[in-house]
């Protein structure tokens, strides 16, 4: 933690919060409402209340980090600007024809999301790469020139110029802009090999015209953020958190504002991260859980999963192939219709489920007394006495138990289980479907969470985390102090960076080692002036070829050696990939052809290696009990007296034996029988199975 | 029984069918043949000691469906549950028994719990390989499609058979490939076997008895309901397929019954002398599909739901053919049974079921290089050999209330092959690939367009194409007074038009150019409201004048 104040600012779909630590170890948070349709008031009125509880005046402050769904928001609820998509001759429809497939095999109803650029919208110009960079056939200059009326008279007000093959040589999509730029004064242009350096046509061309779409409106508000902030006096930098967990300047921002989608739950892997370097922690499951969805991610060795790919805008909420795919650097999560407002309800069988539908905060769950009658899950923990009705949120909303227990009963009745046992049943569903995804997820990426330790945030996490992890054969949980606003202080953790794809497709056999080197050293150039643009701190490159069996579908990233490349590194690659497939599936193939497709350089500032954790000292004794509740166990249907505990009272060198619950303010950490919590000298809780 | 005790079956059913989807997961990661990767084309699912089918993952193709759920009876009537021992691993790829053709291995493995054997695991995946001709129509038996493995054990007791690897590896191509998809349905049986223990002994159950009963009876009485509300009565059908050398005829009869739905083929094409021909397990699959995604899509594929329907075929016809037929390319045939069964349900359930589609896939198999048919060795003596699949599609037919969809694949779930991987892959170069506008069927709604590809060899020379396209002489017929849709064109780019199937040679210097078909319409054009016909249009999905001949549409006249 550095000394001079930094402040991050996380605008969510409900909340923005904010974060200003300096100091030692100095932290206050504040929480407000977000503000719409102008995000930037709720921001400058969170950052001065921040500012007013910590004491401090805008000049104190040395860095503001910010993440925002603004982006995600406008291309979920479709409100960018009017985009025009000029491709090459023959193949505008390449937008919307996508995958040919179909993401549910058993609806006939389904629909595709809507292209971001409508088909009167999209020109053609004839043009033609080759594979190998080679013009097939010139770009037609006087019919490019030609078009930019039409351009105009469409009303565009972003420009995406999509070219085939473009990756392998972007010149004709670099001749085209300086052609129509300045025929087309005002208007936005996004080249697609700028954005995203990548074969496959369908999947660089939907990330130029996400980016495209959402650039004018992220422009704006980048610029209008700016100079309230100068206005209000700070003098700092403002720095943005991208997908990929990293922070970049609002000029990249403004280029590449793609890159800002996902940003939040990005800032809580980072934070998951720093707390698995701290401990000492070298498999951790992260599982973030809010009002909507939970987040579930990987962290290996202190590094959170990264990934090229991620999907935005599901037409269905959260059926993979539904949405607009999109290539750029992200944090690998698997995120789930699971979260405080997810609704239950009985399938066609009669069986009980929950989510992924969620009652969001308006109406918000039927206990909030706005005009929700569905059951949802805080309906179920309130009913079930896992949240005290006095306490939520610190007393700022008064919970309707009845209206709950109502609610409860449209599932229950026809189950014929009274509202108490109901609450536990769909707790318990919610945390099965939550150990489902995340075991998927697993066999996926080839880990186990067997032997993980669960690092738990967001407002819900603490309620459902011992038993999700329970159901995953994971035996420690960690909730780590200020959990309720952890993607912000992940945000504060944040390194800057700058990250790069560029496909070559080559085999390994035959790969030309001095080319190679060439490539990189121009990609690690372009990245390192991208981070240099924010800060003089050291910096590391990281690099890496995503490679596969000659004739595959997928490839799987494999670290290269740092410097520059000769041929004797050629087996070493070879090995580097077969290991990385072994650790993925089990078994690598020998005698096959590898080839590597695409290449990457990250530049990153090097990370503050965080201060060591200290182990909580052996616990001695009980931490004082407030109190006893009965609690109803779903599956044997009996009540079991539970402890009350209140946090603050968990000193370390206590412990509270499971099953209690730890009570606060924002939220209740539930320990279930078998399991007891102590906490750390940092305050962080520190849940374990099996120990007393 | 008691609520709690029902929920906490929930429960385990809810475990099951996570379990299996997960199994399924690693084997899609896992495996090489592209059309398990892509197109999902694979199974997973699990049994209880009887042998019924208690819970299957949702994958990407309907092809296995319900043959797995058959399946695994066989390796009981082969090998009885009392005889399975902690350890053993069963296999087979006889295309009566698994799902269809040799390419499609089904591994299945007992699962133990305090000693008895308490469920077995299957899984299928294609691979990538399995000798004899390889996909296509010209085979004609099916010892000429590859090596043929009778029900065998993989592992007796832990230990591997060693003789059928080597005899895996001798006979076909890939022998590496094959032999690591092996493996991987091995493990990931396994994997689920292991998973389910630790349920077991998480919910302190002996076995899978109780819950099982409840699956069946609780997905059984789920579908029969759905039918309750359904109009009871027999309804006919008939679809004329374009076949290899001749016309191939497709008849079916539905029966809706308060105790289940019978559908019978009665009356279809004998079998093919062709490699089209389509095992009964197959036609199962895509009769069960078509009747689910129309009644009962929300309840899952188990023993109980599918127990409902009942499908028949006469011995000898192509959709019941007999060993040894050859089947390597079934599914042909059998993307096209879902439209014939529509053409029943859609009188039954007029507001629920589309029009027809493209169905059988445009799969563009290209090779060229030195060994192309008809090409002169000599000629082109440097000429590197290549072959490569591209998944492709044209319309789907359009739905009650809602236009088709344009170049997207049904029945099939696949997703196809970016051309710039297949560019870097071969010498071809692709020049067009555009929506095919006005070939979806015109309707109340549209149906979906198909789409055109136009691929030429770089270096002009000479490429050949392996054509198994339907819908060049048949075209996807509207529905409710919608109009079919175009027919697929096969041409070169001067012109002259190729055949729908069978080896082709695209000449030096010229580019293939394939129009793939669009979807039917729905419901009568006259019915379309006029401002979908402006945005047609404005769209240039149809021109103006097709607007004024097809929907009595006027521009002018109508102000807009």
């Amino acid at each position: 933690m550095s000394a001079a104040p930094r402040a991050a600012v996380d605008i969510g779909g409900t909340f923005t919060d904010i974060v200003v630590e300096w100091g030692a170890a100095q932290r206050v948070t504040a929480k407000v409402l977000t503000t719409y349709p102008n995000p930037e008031d709720g921001f400058m009125r969170g950052l001065g209340l921040a500012l007013d509880r910590a004491r401090l005046v805008p000049r104190d402050i040395t860095a503001i980090i910010h993440g925002t769904t603004l982006a995600t928001n406008a291309l979920i609820t479709r409100r960018g600007a009017r985009t025009a998509l000029l491709a090459t001759e023959g193949f505008r429809d390449v937008l919307e024809i996508g995958h040919e497939g179909r993401f549910a095999l058993y609806d006939l109803f389904i629909e595709k999301p809507e292209p971001l650029v409508p088909r009167p919208l999209r020109f053609e110009v004839a043009e033609r790469i080759a594979v190998d960079g080679a013009v097939l056939r010139p770009l037609d200059e006087a019919a490019l020139a030609a078009l930019a009326p039409a351009i105009r008279a469409s009303g565009a007000e972003s420009l995406a110029i999509c070219f085939l093959q473009a990756w392998a040589d972007p010149q004709h999509e670099e001749r085209a802009e300086a052609i129509l730029a300045p025929l087309l004064p005002g208007l936005t242009i996004t080249r697609a090999a700028d954005v995203c350096a990548e074969i496959r046509e369908y999947d660089r061309f939907s990330t130029a015209c996400a980016n495209a779409y959402v650039r004018p409106l992220v422009e704006r508000y980048v610029a209008g953020l700016e100079s309230a902030l100068a206005e209000a006096g700070y003098r700092c930098p403002l720095l943005v958190v991208t997908s990929g967990g990293g922070m970049t300047t609002p000029e990249f921002a403004k280029r590449y504002p793609v890159r800002l989608i996902e940003s939040g739950p990005a800032g809580g892997a980072v934070l998951a991260a720093e707390i698995a370097k701290a401990a000492g922690l070298d498999r951790v499951l992260s599982f973030d859980m809010g009002g909507t969805t939970a987040k579930i991610c990987f962290i290996t060795d202190g590094e959170a999963q990264h990934a090229r790919g991620f999907e935005a805008a599901r037409a269905h909420r959260f059926v993979k192939g539904s949405g607009l795919p999109l290539r750029i650097p992200v944090v690998e999560m698997v995120e789930i219709g699971a979260g405080g407002g997810s609704i239950a309800r009985l399938d066609a069988l009669g069986r009980l489920v929950v989510g992924p539908d969620s009652a969001a905060s308006d109406p918000g769950p039927a206990c909030y007394g706005r005009g929700g009658t569905r059951p949802t899950v805080t309906d179920a923990d309130l009913v079930s006495g896992r949240v005290d009705a006095a306490r939520f949120a610190g007393g700022s909303i008064a919970l309707d138990v009845p209206a709950a227990e109502q609610a409860l009963a449209a599932v229950g009745t026809p189950l014929g289980l009274r509202p108490p046992l109901a609450a536990a049943a769909i707790a318990e569903v919610v945390e099965e479907t939550m150990a489902a995804a995340a075991r998927v997820h697993a066999a996926e990426g080839g880990h186990d969470t067997g032997g993980c330790t669960m690092i738990a945030f967001g407002g819900a996490a603490p309620l459902h985390a011992a038993r999700v992890a329970e159901k995953l054969g994971i035996g420690h949980v960690l909730v780590p102090v200020g959990a309720g606003v952890g993607s912000a202080i992940g945000f504060l953790r944040a390194p800057v960076s700058f990250e790069l794809a560029l496909s070559w497709p080559q085999p390994l056999a035959t790969l030309d080692m001095a080319e190679l080197n060439a490539r990189l050293t121009a990609m690690g150039h372009r990245a390192l002036a991208a981070v240099r643009a924010a800060t003089d701190a050291a910096v590391e490159e990281q690099r890496t070829a995503l490679m596969r069996y000659r004739g595959q579908g997928h490839e799987i990233e494999v670290a290269l050696p740092p410097g520059a490349l000769s041929d004797r590194d050629r087996p070493a690659l070879g090995d580097a990939f077969a290991e990385a497939y072994r650790r993925l599936y089990g078994r690598a193939i020998p005698h096959l052809a590898v080839e590597a497709m695409t290449w990457t350089v990250r530049v990153r500032t090097v990370p503050v290696p965080p201060a060591r954790l200290a182990a909580p000292p052996p616990a001695i004794a009980e931490a004082p009990v407030a109190g006893a509740r009965e609690f109803l166990d779903p599956l044997t249907g009996r009540e079991v007296p539970i402890r009350l505990v209140e946090r603050a009272a968990l000193l370390p060198g206590s412990l509270a034996t499971g099953p209690a619950a730890l009570l606060e303010d924002e939220t209740t950490t539930l320990v279930p029988a078998g399991w007891s919590a102590t906490a750390d000298a940092a305050g962080n809780l520190i849940l374990t199975r099996g120990a007393a | 029984m008691s609520a709690l005790e029902a929920f906490r079956r929930q429960l385990v059913w809810d475990r099951l069918i996570a379990a299996v989807e997960e199994q399924a997961q690693t084997l899609i990661r896992t495996a090489f043949s592209p059309s398990t990767r892509e197109a999902g084309d694979l199974s997973a699912g699990v049994f209880d000691r009887q042998g019924r089918m208690l819970a299957q993952a949702v994958t990407g193709t309907p092809g296995h469906v319900n043959a797995m759920a058959l399946a695994v009876g066989h390796f009981l009537r082969a090998h009885p549950a009392d005889t399975l021992r902690p350890g053993d691993v069963l296999m087979t790829n006889d295309p009566w028994m698994g799902s269809g053709h040799l390419h499609d291995f089904t591994v299945v493995t007992p699962a133990f719990h305090r000693g008895a054997l308490v469920a077995l695991f299957a899984a299928t995946v294609h691979v990538v390989d399995i000798g004899g001709l390889g996909v296509g129509v010209e085979s004609r038996d099916v010892f000429q499609e590859g090596f043929y493995i009778p029900i065998s054990f993989v592992l007796r007791q832990g230990e591997a058979d060693a003789t059928l690897f080597r005899l895996l590896r001798a006979n076909v191509r890939e022998p590496d490939q094959v032999e690591g998809d092996l493996h991987s349905l091995v493990a990931s049986n396994q994997a689920g076997a292991d998973r389910l223990v630790a349920m077991l002994e998480e919910f302190g159950l002996d076995d899978l008895q109780a819950v099982g009963d409840r699956i069946v009876a609780d997905s059984r009485a789920a579908m029969l309901r759905a039918l309750a509300d359904a109009p009871h009565g027999t309804w006919h059908s008939a679809l004329t397929m374009d076949g290899v050398d001749t016309s191939i005829p497709l008849r079916c009869a539905l029966t809706i019954a308060a105790d289940g739905i019978t559908v019978d083929f009665a009356g279809t094409a004998g079998q093919s002398p062709f490699g089209i021909n389509v095992p009964k397990c197959y036609t199962e699959a895509y009769t069960g599909y078509a009747v689910r995604c129309v009644i009962g899509s929300e309840v899952p594929n188990n023993a109980g739901s599918l127990s409902v329907v009942r499908v028949l075929a006469p011995e000898g016809t192509i959709v019941n053919a007999l060993k040894p037929a050859p089947v390597t390319a079934r599914h042909m045939v059998g993307q096209m049974l879902p439209d014939l069964v529509f053409g029943a349900l859609a009188q039954a359930f007029p507001d629920r079921v589309p029009a027809e589609g493209t169905s059988a896939l445009w799969n563009l198999r290209l090779s060229g290089g030195i060994g192309t048919p008809g090409v002169a060795a000599a000629a082109f003596a440097d000429a590197r050999p290549f072959t490569i699949t591209s998944f492709n599609t044209g319309g789907a037919g359009a739905r009650p209330g809602l236009d088709g969809l344009h170049a997207t694949a049904f029945p099939s779930g696949v997703r196809n092959v970016p051309l710039e991987i297949t560019e870097a892959m071969t010498p071809l170069v692709f020049w067009r690939k555009a929506l095919r506008d006005g070939s979806g069927g015109a309707g109340q709604w549209r149906g979906g367009d198909g789409q055109v590809v136009e691929i030429a060899h770089r270096r002009g020379e000479p490429f050949a194409l392996n054509a198994t396209f339907e819908r060049v002489a048949h075209a996807a017929r509207g529905r409710a007074g919608g109009q079919d849709g175009a027919l697929g064109v096969v041409r070169l780019g001067s012109g002259r038009l190729l055949s729908g199937k069978g080896r082709q040679v695209i000449p030096a210097g010229e580019r293939l150019v394939v129009e793939m078909p669009g979807g039917g319409g729905f419901g009568p054009p006259a019915a379309r409201d006029p401002a979908r016909v402006v945005r047609d249009v404005a769209e240039g999905r149809i021109d103006a004048a097709a607007a004024e001949r097809l929907y009595g549409f006027n521009a002018r006249e109508s102000g807009r």
